[in-house]
C-alpha cells in the first residue's frame, strides 16, 4: 500500500469538528452568553494547544485573556502561547497559574520585569522575541494557532465581525488561524443587526461573546506638546535642514517619542518657512498621531497609513479620508502587517529614539532585569538590503554609501537622541546592556533593536553624524564619539580626527548648517499643547482626560 | 546637593551694566546668573546642583563653554535641578547673549 | 494659522508674564536675583534654591496706572510659598499701603505652602492673607490673576477669595485642597485626581467663573491677562469693609452649600445654574461662555 495513503491528511480538520460538537454538547451555539465563556475556553481548547490572544500594542482581548487565566489548569495546561504584545497581568497569570508554558512574542511593556522573574524562575520557555513582521510571517509557517482569541468592535447575528478603527494585527491572525483548521473566538463590545461594514466574514469566526465591558485601547501614540524640550526643538530643526531637506525624504516612518513629534510640529513653521512643503514628509506609514494634526492641516500630508488607530482621533480622521484609509462607513480600517510592509520597503527613511548606542551603532531599548523586546522598530529601522524600487533619497544615500556608481540605494534610518536621559544615564556606551541581558536570559543573542550597520545618521544636540559617508570603521567609532556630547564615550574623543570628519561633512554641528541654538525655542512648535491640537483639528480631536488641562 | 567652583581662563567679554538671569529651578532645568567678576581674563563658576557626582562632567560642559564663548571678567552662579549638559549649553549661550545686550 | 502666536500664560515663567502684563520696559524689580539669596532652609535640606525663592516682586504700570505686582513662579517647587518667598510678598504689600499704587496685582501659581519650610512656610502664608486684608483696609484693590500651571491651592487659593477680584483663564485653577490631597485623604472614589477633565470641572476657570467666584475669564494669552486686568483696575472702586457685606457673603456661600453641597461634578452645578446643555461646557471657547454665564437666571 501506498505510503501516503496510510496516514489521515486531514487530522486538524477532524480536531476542529471534535472541538466544536465538544461546544455543541454543552449547549452552545455561535453567540456564547456572557458568563459562559469560560467553559467554552475549556471545551475547545485543548492541553498543548498553540493560542493566539490578541494582545496588539493597542487593542486588547482582554476579556478573553482575564477568562483563560481563569481556566482549570488540570484542564488547559501546557499551551504555547503567540502573541505580539504582552501588556495585561492577565497574560502574564497563564503563566504563573501553569495553564501556559511557552511564549513567542513581540513586546511586553508593563510586563517586562514580571516576564524577567518568570524566565529567571524557568516558569516561562521563551520561544523568540520576534519583530511584528516575523511574528505574523511564522504564523503562516511553523507558529499557526489552534484557537486565536480575538478583540472586535461589534458583531452581527451570524457572527461577522467590525473590527473598527483599532483593527490592528487582527485580519492576519484571523486568516493564518481560520485557514488552518483553527478555532476563532472573538469578544466584541456590542451586538447589533447592522454592522458599518464587515471586516472579518461570520464563516471565519466560530464564537463571538459580548465582554462586560469595552476593550482597553492605550492611547500609546498621544504626545503632549508641552512636554516638548528646547533642546527637542533644535535636533528636530537640524533633522529637518541637515537630513529631511537634504535627501528630499517624502515616505517616512516616525517613532513614538517627543523627538519625532517636534519634528511633526515643526512641519507648519519651520519646514514651511525652508519652501519643504510638498517636497517632504508627505507620505506616512505611522499612526494617527495627535501631533500629525497640524501638519495634515497645513497640507504638508498627502496620505497615512495607520499600524492601528488613536484614541480620540476617529472623528478626525473619518473628516480627512483624502489623507487616511477608511472604509465606505467612514471609519478608518488600520492593519499593522500592511503598514509594516508599508514600513519595510515602501518608506525611505525610519527616525526614531533610543536608550543605548554603542560605537558600532548599535541600538538597544532592552535594559538590566527587563526584557520588553522592539514591536516594530526592528523592521521599520533596518535596511531591507535586497532589490527595491529607486527614490531620489534611496539613491543619494546609496551613493553616500557606496559611490557614484552604487548599483543599489539605502534606506534612510536615523536615530535621534540627547545624549543623556533623565537622571544623568548616558546614551553612548562602551557596550550595550544587552549583552548581560542575553547572558541573564541565555539567549542565542544579544537583544540589539537595531544594528549599527543599518543605521545611516545619528541626530544629537552636538550635530548630526553621517555614518554612511564613513570610510572605516574607526572613523564609524570617532564619527559616534564625535556626536555623543559630554558622555565618557563623546569625551574620549580623539578631537584631531573629528575635526577632519566635521571638515569632511561626516559631522555637522548646528552652526554648520547654518541653524543658531538660541533660535531653538518652543514658539516654533505649531501647538504647544494638546488644546492647540484640538483647536487645530477644529474641534474634531478628542483627547482623553488625562492629557487635558481644561 | 553639591557645591562646585572653578574658574577657567577666557578671552574677555565687553563690560556690561546689569547682571543677567535665564532659566528656573525646575525639574530638568536650572538657572543661571551672570554679572561682572573680578579678573578680565577669567570665568569664574559657581554650581550648585540637586544631582551629586557630576562634577567632571560640569568642567567639561562649562569649560567648552568658556573655551568658545567670549566670558572672561565674568561670575557665574547656576542654582541647577538635573539639567542635562544639553540644557545647560543652550542656557549658558542663552545668558551669555542677554548679558551681552540681548544681540542675537 | 501656520503657527501658535498666542503668548501662552499657562506655558509661561513669572518674569515673562510680569514682561508682558505690564507696560514695556515698566518693571523694577525689588529684591532682583543678584542682590539675594536663596532659602537657607532648602540649603539644609539639600535642596537647591532660587535667587528669587520663586516669587518676582516691584513695580511697574498698567496701561500708565502705577501698580505693585507679585508673580509666583509655579515651574520652582510648584510654586509653594516659603518663609523668604512670603516675606517677599507681604513686604511688597505692607510697602504698597504707605506708597499707594493704583492696586497690587498678585500673578498667583501655587500649590500653597512650601511644606519643607514647614511652619515657617505656613507663617508666611497667614502673614500674606492679613497683609492682604490689611491693604484692601486702607482702600487698596489687590487684583490676582490665576492661570498658571500649578493653579492656585492650598493657602494661595485663600489668598485669592481674600483679593479684591480675580480674573481667571479657562486653564487657572482655584481651590482649597488640590486634587492629589483629596484623593490620598478620602480615596479615588472620592475624587479621581487622574481624571484632569474632571478636576478642571470641579476646580477650573470656567467653573470659577460660572459660579461666579471670579470677576473674569479671559483666554490663555499673555495680552488678555493684561486687558482683563486693565478693564478691571479702570473700573474698580474697592469698597469700605463692613458687616452687612461680610453677613450676605455668608449667607450666599451657605446657600451655595445647602444647594450644591452633595453634587459630584461641575456637570451637576452647571445644570442647576440653569446651563441648558451643560456637557458642552468645557469644549465651548472663552467668548461663548461669557455670553452663555450674562444669559443665565439670576
Amino acid at each position: 500500500m501506498n505510503a501516503s495513503l496510510s496516514r489521515e491528511w486531514d487530522s486538524q480538520r477532524q480536531s476542529r469538528k471534535r472541538r466544536l460538537e465538544q461546544a455543541a454538547a454543552l449547549g452552545f451555539g455561535k453567540n456564547i452568553p456572557t458568563r459562559k465563556i469560560i467553559a467554552l475556553l475549556e471545551a475547545v481548547i485543548l492541553p498543548g494547544d498553540r493560542v493566539c490572544l490578541e494582545g496588539n500594542n493597542q487593542k486588547q482581548a482582554d476579556y478573553l485573556a482575564e477568562s483563560l487565566a481563569e481556566c482549570d489548569p488540570a484542564r488547559i495546561n501546557q499551551l504555547g502561547m503567540v502573541q505580539s504584545v504582552l501588556a495585561l497581568p492577565s497574560h502574564v497569570d497563564l503563566f504563573e497559574r501553569g495553564l501556559a508554558k511557552r511564549l513567542d512574542f513581540s513586546f511586553s511593556g508593563p510586563q517586562g520585569t514580571r516576564l524577567a522573574k518568570l524566565v529567571q524562575e524557568q516558569r516561562i520557555e521563551i520561544g523568540s522575541i520576534h519583530t511584528y513582521l516575523e511574528l505574523f510571517g511564522r504564523y503562516f509557517m511553523d507558529l499557526t494557532p489552534n484557537v486565536a482569541l480575538i478583540a472586535a468592535q461589534a458583531a452581527d447575528a451570524e457572527g461577522n465581525l467590525y473590527l473598527g478603527p483599532n483593527t490592528e494585527d487582527t485580519p492576519a491572525i484571523v486568516e493564518a488561524t481560520a485557514f488552518k483548521g483553527g478555532i476563532v473566538i472573538a469578544q466584541v463590545n456590542e451586538r447589533v443587526t447592522k454592522l458599518p461594514r464587515v471586516d472579518v466574514p461570520a464563516d471565519w469566526v466560530d464564537f463571538t461573546v459580548v465582554a462586560p465591558k469595552p476593550n482597553y485601547i492605550e492611547p500609546l501614540f498621544t504626545r503632549d506638546p508641552a512636554q516638548i524640550t528646547e533642546v527637542q526643538v533644535l535636533m528636530a530643526m537640524m533633522a529637518i535642514k541637515g537630513i529631511y531637506a537634504e535627501y528630499g525624504v517624502t515616505r517616512l516612518n516616525h517613532g513614538i517619542g517627543f523627538d519625532t513629534a517636534a519634528i511633526e510640529l515643526l512641519l507648519p513653521t519651520y519646514a514651511a518657512d525652508l519652501g519643504l512643503k510638498g517636497k517632504i514628509c508627505t507620505h506616512w506609514a505611522l499612526n494617527p498621531h495627535p501631533t500629525l494634526i497640524p501638519a495634515i492641516e497645513s497640507g504638508f500630508v498627502e496620505s497615512v497609513h495607520c499600524f492601528g488607530s488613536e484614541v480620540g482621533m476617529d472623528a478626525y480622521i473619518s473628516a480627512r479620508s483624502d489623507v487616511f484609509f477608511t472604509g465606505a462607513d467612514g471609519s478608518m480600517r488600520s492593519n499593522r502587517a500592511f503598514c509594516q510592509t508599508a514600513g519595510l520597503y515602501a518608506c525611505d527613511m525610519f527616525i526614531g529614539s533610543t536608550l543605548q548606542m554603542d560605537l558600532a551603532g548599535n541600538s538597544s531599548t532592552a535594559t538590566l532585569g527587563r526584557i520588553t523586546g522592539f514591536g516594530g522598530a526592528p523592521n521599520m529601522g533596518s535596511d531591507p538590503h535586497g532589490r527595491r524600487h529607486a527614490s531620489p533619497a534611496w539613491l543619494k544615500a546609496g551613493r553616500e554609501a557606496n559611490g557614484p556608481n552604487a548599483i543599489r540605494g539605502r534606506k534612510l534610518v536615523v536615530q535621534m537622541v540627547e545624549t543623556f536621559r533623565e537622571h544623568m544615564a548616558p546614551v553612548f556606551v562602551e557596550e550595550l546592556d544587552a549583552w548581560q541581558l542575553q547572558k541573564s536570559m541565555g539567549a542565542d543573542l544579544p537583544p540589539i533593536m537595531i544594528y549599527g550597520d543599518d543605521v545611516s545618521h545619528i541626530v544629537t544636540e552636538e550635530g548630526i553624524a553621517n555614518l554612511l559617508l564613513c570610510r572605516t570603521q574607526e572613523e564609524r567609532e570617532q564619527a559616534i564619539r564625535g556626536v555623543a556630547g559630554f558622555t565618557p564615550v563623546g569625551m574620549a574623543r580623539d578631537r584631531r580626527m573629528v575635526e577632519n570628519l566635521r571638515d569632511r561633512g561626516i559631522i555637522r554641528r548646528a552652526e554648520d548648517i547654518g541653524i543658531d541654538p538660541r533660535m531653538a525655542t518652543r514658539d516654533l512648535l505649531a501647538a504647544r499643547s494638546v488644546k492647540d491640537l484640538v483647536g487645530w483639528s477644529g474641534g474634531l480631536y478628542s483627547p482623553p482626560s488625562r492629557f487635558r488641562n481644561w | 546637593m553639591e557645591t562646585l567652583n572653578f574658574r577657567f581662563n577666557s578671552k574677555p567679554a565687553p563690560p556690561a551694566a546689569d547682571p543677567a538671569l535665564c532659566g528656573v529651578v525646575g525639574s530638568g532645568n536650572l538657572e543661571i546668573l551672570i554679572r561682572p567678576g573680578d579678573a578680565p581674563g577669567v570665568c569664574q563658576v559657581r554650581i550648585k546642583t540637586s544631582a551629586r557626582g557630576f562634577g567632571e562632567i560640569w568642567q567639561a560642559v562649562v569649560g567648552a563653554f568658556a573655551a568658545d564663548h567670549l566670558a572672561g571678567g565674568t561670575m557665574v552662579e547656576i542654582n541647577d535641578m538635573g539639567a542635562t549638559p544639553a540644557v545647560v549649553s543652550l542656557r549658558l549661550a542663552q545668558v551669555l547673549a542677554e548679558y551681552r545686550g540681548g544681540v542675537q | 494659522m501656520t503657527r501658535s502666536t498666542r503668548k501662552s500664560w499657562f506655558e509661561a515663567t513669572a518674569r515673562t508674564r510680569i514682561a508682558g502684563l505690564l507696560d514695556a520696559g515698566s518693571f523694577c524689580e525689588i529684591m532682583p536675583p543678584a542682590e539675594s539669596q536663596p532659602s537657607p532652609h532648602l540649603a539644609q535640606l539639600d535642596l537647591p534654591g532660587a535667587f528669587d525663592d520663586g516669587v518676582v516682586i516691584g513695580c511697574g504700570q498698567i496701561e500708565k496706572r502705577p501698580v505693585f505686582v507679585a508673580a509666583q513662579e509655579g515651574q520652582f517647587m510648584g510654586g509653594a510659598v516659603g518663609e523668604i518667598h512670603g516675606a517677599k510678598m507681604v513686604g511688597l504689600l505692607r510697602r504698597a499701603v504707605e506708597e499707594k499704587p493704583a492696586a497690587v496685582v498678585l500673578l498667583i501659581d501655587s500649590g500653597g505652602v512650601r511644606l519643607h519650610e514647614a511652619n515657617a512656610g505656613l507663617i508666611a502664608i497667614s502673614e500674606i492673607m492679613r497683609a492682604v486684608l490689611d491693604a484692601r483696609a486702607a482702600g487698596l484693590p489687590v487684583i490676582a490673576l490665576v492661570g498658571g500651571s500649578c493653579g492656585a491651592f492650598g493657602g494661595m487659593g485663600i489668598v485669592a477669595k481674600l483679593c479684591s477680584a480675580i480674573v481667571i483663564s479657562e486653564e487657572g485653577r482655584l481651590a482649597l485642597s488640590g486634587p492629589e490631597v483629596i484623593e490620598t485623604v478620602a480615596g479615588v472614589e472620592e475624587f479621581d485626581a487622574r481624571d484632569r477633565a474632571l478636576v478642571w470641572r470641579v476646580t477650573g476657570g470656567k467653573h470659577r467663573y460660572l459660579m461666579g467666584d471670579c470677576a473674569a475669564l479671559v483666554e490663555d494669552d499673555i495680552p488678555a491677562f493684561r486687558a482683563g486686568a486693565a478693564e478691571l483696575l479702570a473700573a474698580w472702586r474697592e469698597p469700605e469693609p463692613g458687616i452687612a457685606q461680610l453677613r450676605a457673603r455668608q449667607k450666599m456661600l451657605e446657600d451655595r452649600l445647602a444647594a450644591y453641597g452633595d453634587f459630584r461634578d461641575g456637570l451637576q452645578v452647571w445644570a442647576a445654574l440653569g446651563v441648558a446643555q451643560p456637557e458642552t461646557v468645557p469644549s465651548i471657547d472663552r467668548d461663548s461662555l461669557v455670553a452663555l454665564k450674562e444669559g443665565l437666571p439670576t
